[in-house]
C-alpha cells in the first residue's frame, strides 16, 4: 500500500496521496483504492487513515460547536445570526428569555439587536435544516467588551494545542480570557488595552505560522520579545514623566 | 484572405513572438490577492491579465435559485472596457455570457458541489487584457481562486489551448494568430484524474490534425498544471522560509 508524501507535506487538491485499504479521512476523497487531496493543507498519515489538516477552508456547523456571531436580523419570534458559515443560523426568543415568548408583551429588541455579538451553541443543523442557536448555558449569551479576531477555522485546534497547552499557555501569559469559536472567531477580554493587542499578535501569528514545526517554542519567544518591549516603552514614558516633573 | 502574404511563422519555424510551435507563452500566477473575496488568484499569460475572484459558499441569493441538493455554481466572466484596442462596451456581450457558461462547465465537475445543498459560490472573472486564449486562462485562473477559497476540490482545472497556422499545429494561440489561423482547440484538463471537462474547436481540421492538437494541448494544459501548484503553494512557502530566519 503506498504513500506517495511525507508527513506534513504540503499538497494541494487532486495530489494522489495513498493507494491502497486506507480510509480517506478529513479534506480527501477516495476512488477507485486511491485517496487523494481535495484541500490545500498538510497530510496527516495514520495506521489506516489519511487525512489532510486544511490550510484553507471556511466553518461547516457541527452539533455542539460554540461558536461567535453577528445578529444580522430581527424576526418575528427571533433572531438571525450570521455565524460565518454557508447557513445563517437561528436564535430563538424563547431560548433568550427562558420562558415561552409572548409577542404582544416581549420587546425582542430590547433584548438583542442588529449588530450585537453573541457566543451561542449549535443545538441542531442537518443538510436541510440551517443551524439552530442556544444561549442557555453559562458563558454564553450577549458579548459586552473585548477584542474579536477572526482565524482560518481549522485553526481552532492548533490554536487550542496539545491538551489545551497552547491556549493555557496565551491565557496565562497575557492574563487575559479568551474564548474560541469553533467558526473561527475568537473574544479576547483582559484588564489591559495592551494585554488584549499581545493576545491579537499572538492569534495572528499562529494563524499564519501553523504549518511550520517549532510553533509553540516561537511563540513563547515572541511573548517575551513584545513583553519586554512593552516594559521599556513604560520606563521611557515614566522617565519623561520624572523629568517634566522636576 | 487577401493578406496570406503575411506569414504566421517564419522560415526558421517561429512564430510572429518568437516562439516555437509547441510553446507556451510565458506565464505568472498568484493566488489570494484580494483581501475582500474568499478566495482569488491572477494570471499573466503573454499580453492576457485577468483577475479571479470567488465568494462562497454563502446563502443562495435570492432564495428561489437555491437547489435543494447542492450547490448552485454562478460565473461571471467579464471584459473590462480597456482590455482590448477598441474600447469594449461594459455591457455582456453574447460572447461574455457564453464563455461565463462554458467557463463554468468546465469548472463544474472539480467542485463537490454535493457537499453543501442550498448554498451558492459565485466567480467573477475580470479580464484586464486580453490577447487570445482568454478563456482557457480564465479557467486556470478561477480553479485557483476556488482552491484558495477552501472549496473542496477533486482536482485542480488546468486549461490551455492549440490551433492550426500556416499548416502547422501550435500550442497556445495569441490573438493575432487566432485571427489569421485555420482553426483553435481549447482544451481543460484535470491532470492528476486525467479527466477532460472542456473541449471545444473553432475552424477546420482534419481528423488525424485535431487528434494532434488534442493532444498538445494536453501537454500544455499538464505544464500550467504544475505552475497552478506551484502558485498555489508559493504563499505558504514564503511564510516558512521567512519564521526560519
Amino acid at each position: 500500500m503506498p504513500t506517495f508524501f511525507e508527513r506534513r507535506e504540503i499538497v494541494t487538491p487532486g495530489d494522489l496521496l495513498a493507494e491502497g485499504e486506507y480510509v480517506a479521512g478529513e479534506n480527501t476523497y477516495k476512488e477507485d483504492k486511491k485517496i487523494y487531496a481535495s484541500r490545500i493543507g498538510l497530510i496527516e498519515y495514520g495506521d489506516r487513515n489519511i487525512s489532510v489538516v486544511a490550510l484553507r477552508a471556511f466553518y461547516i456547523p457541527r452539533i455542539g460547536d460554540t461558536v461567535i456571531g453577528t445578529i444580522t436580523e430581527m424576526g418575528f419570534s427571533g433572531w438571525t445570526v450570521d455565524i460565518n458559515a454557508p447557513y445563517l443560523a437561528l436564535l430563538r426568543a424563547s431560548d433568550v428569555l427562558n420562558r415561552p415568548f409572548r409577542p404582544q408583551r416581549d420587546d425582542l429588541s430590547a433584548v438583542l439587536n442588529v449588530g450585537d455579538l453573541v457566543i451561542a451553541k449549535i443545538v441542531a443543523y442537518d443538510r436541510a435544516h440551517d443551524p439552530q442557536l442556544t444561549v442557555g448555558e453559562p458563558g454564553l449569551g450577549r458579548i459586552t467588551r473585548g477584542q474579536i479576531v477572526k482565524v482560518t477555522p481549522t485553526k481552532i485546534p492548533r490554536i487550542i494545542g496539545r491538551k489545551g497547552s497552547m491556549i493555557s499557555m496565551i491565557k496565562q501569559e497575557t492574563d487575559c480570557h479568551i474564548t474560541l469559536g469553533h467558526n473561527g472567531v475568537i473574544l479576547i477580554t483582559g484588564k489591559k488595552l495592551e494585554d488584549e493587542q499581545l493576545a491579537v499578535m499572538v492569534i495572528h501569528k499562529i494563524d499564519e505560522e501553523s504549518h511550520i514545526s517549532g510553533l509553540t517554542d516561537r511563540i513563547t519567544q515572541m511573548i517575551k520579545e513584545e513583553k519586554t518591549k512593552t516594559k521599556k516603552r513604560r520606563k521611557v514614558k515614566n522617565e519623561s514623566k520624572i523629568r517634566e516633573a522636576n | 484572405m487577401s493578406q496570406k502574404s503575411e506569414k504566421l511563422i517564419d522560415k526558421k519555424g517561429l512564430r510572429l513572438d518568437g516562439r516555437k510551435p509547441d510553446q507556451l507563452r510565458p506565464i505568472k500566477i498568484e493566488v489570494a490577492i484580494l483581501a475582500n473575496a474568499d478566495g482569488s488568484a491572477y494570471i499573466q499569460q503573454g499580453k492576457n491579465k485577468i483577475l479571479a475572484a470567488v465568494y462562497g459558499p454563502k446563502e443562495a441569493h435570492p432564495k428561489h435559485l437555491s437547489l435543494p441538493d447542492r450547490t448552485r455554481l454562478r460565473c461571471r466572466y467579464h471584459m473590462a472596457p480597456f482590455s482590448v484596442q477598441e474600447r469594449k462596451s461594459p455591457a455582456p456581450s453574447r460572447r461574455e455570457r457564453e464563455l461565463s457558461k462554458v467557463i463554468r462547465e468546465s469548472l463544474e465537475p472539480s467542485i463537490f458541489l454535493e457537499y453543501y445543498p442550498r448554498t451558492s459560490i459565485d466567480i467573477f472573472i475580470e479580464v484586464l487584457q486580453a490577447d487570445g486564449g482568454t478563456r482557457c486562462a480564465s479557467i486556470t485562473a478561477a480553479s485557483l481562486a476556488l482552491a484558495d477559497a477552501g472549496i473542496p476540490m477533486r482536482d485542480l482545472v488546468a486549461a490551455c489551448a492549440a490551433g492550426k497556422i500556416d499548416d502547422t499545429i501550435v500550442l497556445d494561440l495569441m490573438d493575432t494568430e487566432d485571427k489569421k489561423g485555420g482553426a483553435d482547440v481549447p482544451v481543460a484538463l484535470m491532470s492528476n484524474l486525467n479527466a477532460i471537462t472542456l473541449l471545444q474547436m473553432d475552424g477546420t481540421l482534419s481528423l488525424k490534425e485535431f487528434e494532434k492538437a488534442v493532444n498538445l494541448a494536453l501537454k500544455g494544459c499538464m505544464k500550467i498544471y504544475a505552475l497552478q501548484k506551484e502558485a498555489l503553494k508559493a504563499k505558504y512557502m514564503n511564510v516558512k522560509e521567512a519564521a526560519k530566519e
